[in-house]
């Protein structure tokens, strides 16, 4: 059987990363809960610090290098998405855009995709709702409705009585990312597809 | 097989010098560089057309017809002309028009644009790019079959009883090619018409133009033009060169780390492993030219873009020495060997003229 591919996006600059630390207890988790499908889960975590030049290069010149591609075709082949991006000026970082601008704005449609992001205050936690969800909104991508967002401080925290903790947030955007995945149909190869010239002729042809 | 040139008609500044060359010097040299290109052996100069500063090349026909008068030999085409902007008449004529002047000596290489603005400017919408392309071919196809056309379409002006002068010369319309870099569309209309397909693989990695290359193969036979192995096809290349090869890195990498389009992006070595660029001694030109026909099967054009990102005059003709003594012999000769008899040459005026009167024969045998 193919197995699920998980694959996890992760715009964190320095090392360790925090962002790199949050996409993976996301990906933990998402195993966690298809584990016992019997369908075999594989995941892969994308650095795009690691492609930061690659980026720029494939934004200057219109064509992906080889690391580059090869980082597009995991993203675009991905039965279940996790992006996370550090928020910087009340936005996801140049980097993480600048990575999904390369991508044709159709390849992810109909894909699963969880949204999170970390900070160093909570008070930018919106961000998540008011520029990632657009963001995939525009690329046709189903996002999952709990977007996670951790601060520096839920990494010390237990939550509250009115706000759970980074753990359960975590759990819950897994387990509705994990049951999108699971409904997704085996993925088939995309042929190249050719619309007959004559009927590219005819979509032409007057009243 | 064929081999030439083709030029974007960029202005830019020598890097090295901070000198940009005035529209006219630069309109000049491309003359300089077409005729140069007859004189070491060359078999094609094309020109693109461009609506935009930095460049300068808006009126293909102009320059190829006052370069049709200082060559002999040369075939004169485009790289490429605009098929969604220009109106399909203007071009029926002006190139019916220039293969009169160049007896014969004509082609043209179709393309869509590359600059967003070109549509609004000349009317147009690019979001009908493919549609523009698709439907002002289809009208310059029978403006330069049919004698009288009556037709109406969607993106111009209907024609009732209209003959495009001059006709043809000899009746023979000039070999289309057409160019894409990415849409499919583009394969199946060349594949649809048996007309030749140019990959313009300068700036991409090769398998993405393998897949274009072998679709437009595959349809050429659904249509039923040929084998695909008969297909025609054209690609691009882009050298720099000197006898030793670290002095070509050396003088070429202030015009690449400058260039348009991809300057200030990737290293000039990544550039090389990714794209057809090469930069070193003529051998290694003909090395990297001859793992085309490895990628895409045996083709019948081959252009070489050489004189752009500011490279001097002197540079360029100097370029066009290495390659038109050291490159092509070999290339022709290797190009030879092992070609299977079935693979076709790209069509020429001859060719057709030829084809055409054979076909007469036929039915006047039948």
């Amino acid at each position: 059987m193919n197995p699920l591919r998980l694959v996890a996006v992760s715009a964190g600059l320095s090392t360790p990363s925090s962002t790199r630390l949050l996409a993976d207890r996301l990906a933990e988790a998402t195993r966690d809960h298809l584990d016992g499908d019997g369908r075999p889960v594989e995941v892969t975590v994308i650095e795009l610090r690691d492609l930061a030049t690659d980026i720029a290069t494939g934004l200057v010149t219109g064509f992906p290098g080889a690391r580059l591609r090869a980082a597009i075709e995991a993203v675009t082949g991905a039965d279940g998405l996790i992006v996370v991006s550090p928020i910087f000026s009340a936005s996801y970082s140049g980097l993480f855009k600048s990575f999904f601008d390369l991508l044709d704005n159709t390849v992810l449609a109909g894909t699963p995709v969880l949204i999170a992001a970390t900070g160093g205050t909570a008070r930018h936690s919106l961000a998540l709702e008011h520029a990632l969800r657009p963001l995939f909104a525009y690329l046709r991508a189903i996002v999952v409705p709990t977007a996670v967002y951790a601060a520096s401080q839920d990494w010390g925290s237990a939550g509250d009585a009115r706000t759970g903790d980074l753990a359960g947030r975590i759990t819950r955007a897994a387990g509705e990312l994990a049951a999108l995945m699971r409904d997704r149909p085996a993925a088939a190869v995309p042929a190249e597809t050719v619309v007959p010239f004559e009927e590219q002729l005819a979509a032409l042809r007057p009243e | 097989m064929q081999f030439g040139i083709f030029t974007v008609g960029d202005v830019t500044p020598d890097p090295t010098t901070g000198r940009a060359p005035s529209e006219h010097e630069r309109i000049k040299a491309m003359v300089t560089i077409a005729s140069k290109a007859e004189e070491v052996g060359l078999d094609v100069f094309a020109t693109g057309e461009h609506h935009n500063p930095p460049f300068v090349p808006s009126s293909p026909t102009t320059m190829l017809g006052h370069i049709a008068a200082r060559t002999e030999r040369l075939i004169l085409s485009t790289a490429t002309t605009l098929i969604t902007t220009n109106d399909p008449v203007k071009i029926a004529e002006d190139f019916a028009m220039l293969q009169h002047l160049a007896d014969g000596r004509v082609d043209l290489m179709l393309g869509r644009g590359n600059t967003g603005p070109v549509y609004p400017w000349f009317g147009q919408d690019i979001r009908q790019g493919i549609p523009l392309a698709i439907e002002n071919y289809a009208l310059l196809h029978r403006l330069w079959r049919e004698d009288v056309v009556d037709w109406k379409g969607r993106f111009r002006t209907a024609l009732q009883g209209f003959t495009a002068t001059p006709r043809p010369l000899d009746g023979v319309p000039p070999f289309v090619w057409h160019g894409s870099i990415r849409s499919p569309e583009i394969a199946e209309q060349a594949a649809y018409y048996g007309d030749g397909f140019f990959a313009n693989n300068i700036f991409w990695p090769k398998e993405h133009f393998q897949r274009l290359v072998g679709l437009y193969r595959e349809r050429y036979a659904h249509y039923g033009h040929g084998t695909p192995e008969q297909a025609i096809v054209g690609l691009g290349g882009q050298v720099f060169m000197r006898k030793n090869s670290q002095d070509a890195v050396r003088e070429f990498r202030p015009y690449f780390d400058n260039a348009p389009v991809y300057g200030h992006g990737p290293s000039l070595e990544e550039f090389m492993d990714e794209t057809p660029l090469t930069v070193g001694s003529p051998q290694q030109v003909i090395d990297k030219t001859l793992t085309f026909r490895e990628h895409f099967g045996d083709y019948q054009r081959q252009l070489f873009l050489l004189d752009h990102a500011g490279l001097p005059l002197k540079t360029v003709l100097e370029q066009l020495d290495l390659l038109g003594e050291e490159v092509i012999p070999v290339l022709r000769k290797e190009f030879t060997e092992n070609r299977p008899a079935q693979v076709p040459d790209a069509p020429t005026h001859v060719s057709l003229l030829a084809a055409r009167g054979a076909e007469t024969l036929t039915e006047v045998g039948q």
